[in-house]
């Protein structure tokens, strides 16, 4: 073993100072925002639980067959009741609404830092090694201080699927505005057209298909994330998956799996068709 | 020309792109080459003090090959690009010291532009291609839509309100572009490249339309091209680009007789002469006799001139018929008049007729084809041999103009009595 000649930088210690730190300073911030995204995430899965399983697969069937195809109706309607068969229809509904709040937060906060960061060089310099960042750590490293700053439970899950699910959102608002072509925004400019105007009536529309895209990724990012989510607390599928691991109980794991997967192609097919739609 | 008002002045203008635009604008000033600077400094040249102005309804034409400049030229005029140094006055107001909100105004109210790849908004139809201007604006949604379905109708496309750009083919699709342009009623039209995405048989029938409306409309028409033909047929001047320098502006006449230096040269000498050179330009030198004089008079002159009939014109020189020497013979022994033995078979032509059209009628005239003006007064003649030595380019039958052309075309008739 070689001595290094410079001591050991205490990175780790430098982390846990200022995570103590956060955490005492901005308690009462914390505080309102777990109390803030339990409401919105259990007040979703109660509104989901109200309704009739039944009653909700057929919704789902039929909106899928709108938006996407006969194909994938039949496909929602046969999955969605072998879920209910299975006896994770509680589960799932817990694991949709903890993604749907993720997703709704990602978009929130993705849409305007991509639309901003597309129209000024500088903070898309500053945004862009952030994202690279956010999507290289390890997503298990944000529940440590998650759980710091927003105790366990679904709050620090929900935090932990955000922070994991954002990059692709904005990248592709990002790539999405600055892929109109340059002539159409001259063409806009030409005309004398403000930069909301150009914005909203020229950029966003032309962009949607590719924010979409980028939704439709945070979406399936999320979702990921459930199992690990599970991990500080957080209800639904994923604790399922992850009790089934602990126990080694090979079959219910793969049951809860399963019932993931067929979310996962769900939510996937309607999303993408909400974006070729909008084309 | 000249006393028309200017409408577009442009003074001084440069645009150099890279870092080090002082040091390259002062080596610029100094008269170094693009090459030079781009070596020294590593900044490109794209508009190299530039200077020029734009007539009130006239279309200026601006050529040069890809990579002259000419497409960054056209986008300082509204300020797509910014110029690095120079004024632009639009109106006598200068654009280059204008507010965000003024420039804003301007381009609103004054200035609009064609895109070469129509540039149309994917995503809304035909109409609200067409109402973009107007609706960026706060117009009210009756009112725009009406001007931009009259825009549409004048551009031929009644009936397409509803659908998409991409369902229409390319010469429809700039016919968008074009009628977003007029729906504005801006006083200046910019239109870069316009045609050239189009087929060559589309361009020319867009070439047409444009004369057509720019007849009944008068806008100031900034037209941008590497087309020479494109630049002759629809220019009333041009201006010739090289290394983002203007080269020479002028008429196409101006441009085809007297290009300026070599490179315009090469650039003009394959056109087509026979579509460009008109009969003033081929056109010789009229012998005239008075109507009222004898036919011994007119004989006289004949046989000096070694020829064997000649125009007779009255005193405001409009023709009255030609008299051949035989019948003048005729006349001197019978006491006839002039008047008398006046045959007035001739063929004339106006001035402006081009080489092409000419041919046919001097192949078959037996007697020099007179051309006159509109008033039908007679200018001069044209003659086989000079016709057809003008299309095989020989210089030598073609009118010099480097003279005002009001000075040659009175000393081409020379009134003998």
């Amino acid at each position: 073993m070689e001595e290094s000649f410079i001591p050991k930088i205490p990175v780790a210690s430098w982390i846990d100072a200022f995570v103590d730190w956060l955490t005492v300073t901005f308690a009462i911030v914390f505080d309102g925002i777990t109390i803030a995204l339990e409401a919105i995430v259990n007040g979703m899965n109660t509104v989901l639980m109200v309704i009739p399983a039944l009653i909700l697969i057929i919704i789902l069937a039929l909106l899928a067959w709108k938006l996407a195809s006969k194909g994938i109706a039949l496909f929602t309607l046969i999955g969605l009741l072998l879920i209910q068969n299975l006896g994770y229809w509680e589960g799932m509904l817990q694991t949709l609404s903890l993604v749907l709040t993720s997703v709704i937060i990602t978009v929130i906060i993705g849409l305007p830092i991509g639309v901003w960061a597309s129209q000024k060089r500088t903070v898309q310099q500053i945004v862009t090694p952030i994202l690279d960042f956010m999507q290289t750590m390890p997503a298990f490293v944000y529940l440590i201080p998650a759980i710091f700053f927003f105790s366990i439970g679904v709050v620090p899950g929900v935090v932990a699927s955000v922070i994991f699910a954002v990059p692709p959102t904005i990248r592709l608002t990002i790539l999405g505005i600055q892929q109109v072509p340059t002539d159409i925004i001259e063409a806009t400019e030409a005309f004398g057209s403000t930069v909301k105007q150009r914005l909203l009536k020229v950029q966003l529309p032309l962009a949607t298909p590719t924010i979409m895209a980028g939704i439709n990724q945070s979406i399936m990012l999320s979702l990921s994330m459930v199992v690990i989510a599970s991990m500080v607390g957080a209800p639904g599928l994923g604790a399922d998956v992850y009790r089934a691991v602990t126990q080694i109980q090979i079959g219910t794991g793969f049951e809860a799996g399963l019932a993931i997967v067929v979310m996962a192609i769900i939510l996937d097919r309607l999303t993408q068709n909400i974006g070729k739609k909008k084309n | 020309m000249d006393e028309r008002a200017k409408k577009i002045s442009v003074s001084q203008v440069s645009k150099i792109f890279g870092k080090n635009t002082k040091k390259a604008t002062q080596l610029l000033n100094e008269g170094q080459s693009k090459n030079e600077i781009l070596k020294q400094t590593g900044a490109t040249i794209g508009v190299n003090q530039a200077n020029f102005d734009v007539y009130d309804s006239e279309i200026f034409v601006i050529m040069g090959l890809s990579g002259s400049g000419k497409s960054t030229l056209v986008r300082t005029l509204n300020r797509l690009i910014e110029p690095t140094t120079g004024d632009i006055f639009i109106d006598g107001k200068n654009i280059t010291k204008m507010s965000k909100d003024e420039l804003r105004e301007t381009r609103r109210k004054k200035i609009s532009m064609v895109f070469q790849k129509f540039a149309l908004l994917p995503h809304r139809t035909i109409l609200e291609n067409t109402e973009y201007g107007l609706e960026i604006q706060g117009m009210a949604k009756d009112t725009r839509k009406q001007k931009a379905l009259d825009a549409l109708k004048l551009v031929g496309l009644e009936g397409y309100e509803n659908q998409y750009p991409d369902q229409l083919s390319g010469g429809m699709q700039q016919r968008v572009g074009l009628a977003r342009a007029l729906a504005n009623d801006t006083d200046i039209l910019l239109m870069d490249e316009a045609f050239s995405a189009l087929d060559p048989l589309i361009r020319k029938d867009m070439q047409d339309e444009l004369l057509d409306l720019q007849s009944s409309m008068a806008k100031t028409i900034v037209f941008i091209t590497h087309d020479l033909d494109e630049a002759l047929r629809i220019g009333d001047r041009i201006a010739l680009m090289k290394d983002g320098a203007i080269v020479q502006i002028g008429t196409p006449e101006e441009i085809l007789m007297n290009p300026s230096n070599q490179y315009v040269e090469r650039f003009v000498e394959d056109v087509d002469l026979s579509k460009v050179l008109t009969a003033q330009h081929v056109m010789k030198r009229a012998e005239t006799v008075q109507v009222d004089k004898g036919p011994r008079v007119a004989l006289q002159l004949m046989k000096k001139l070694g020829i064997s009939s000649i125009y007779a014109v009255d005193k405001k020189k409009n023709i009255r018929g030609i008299v051949h020497a035989t019948a003048a013979k005729e006349a001197v022994d019978s006491g006839k008049t002039i008047e008398e033995i006046l045959d007035t078979s001739y063929q004339t032509v106006t001035e402006d007729t081009v080489l092409t059209d000419l041919f046919d009628i001097v192949s078959t005239a037996s007697i020099p084809v007179a051309v006159v003006n509109e008033n039908g007064r007679l200018n001069g003649i044209l003659v086989r041999g000079a016709v057809i030595a003008a299309l095989a380019g020989n210089n030598d039958a073609i009118n010099d103009f480097e003279h005002d052309t009001s000075t040659t075309q009175d000393q081409s008739i020379k009134e003998v009595y």
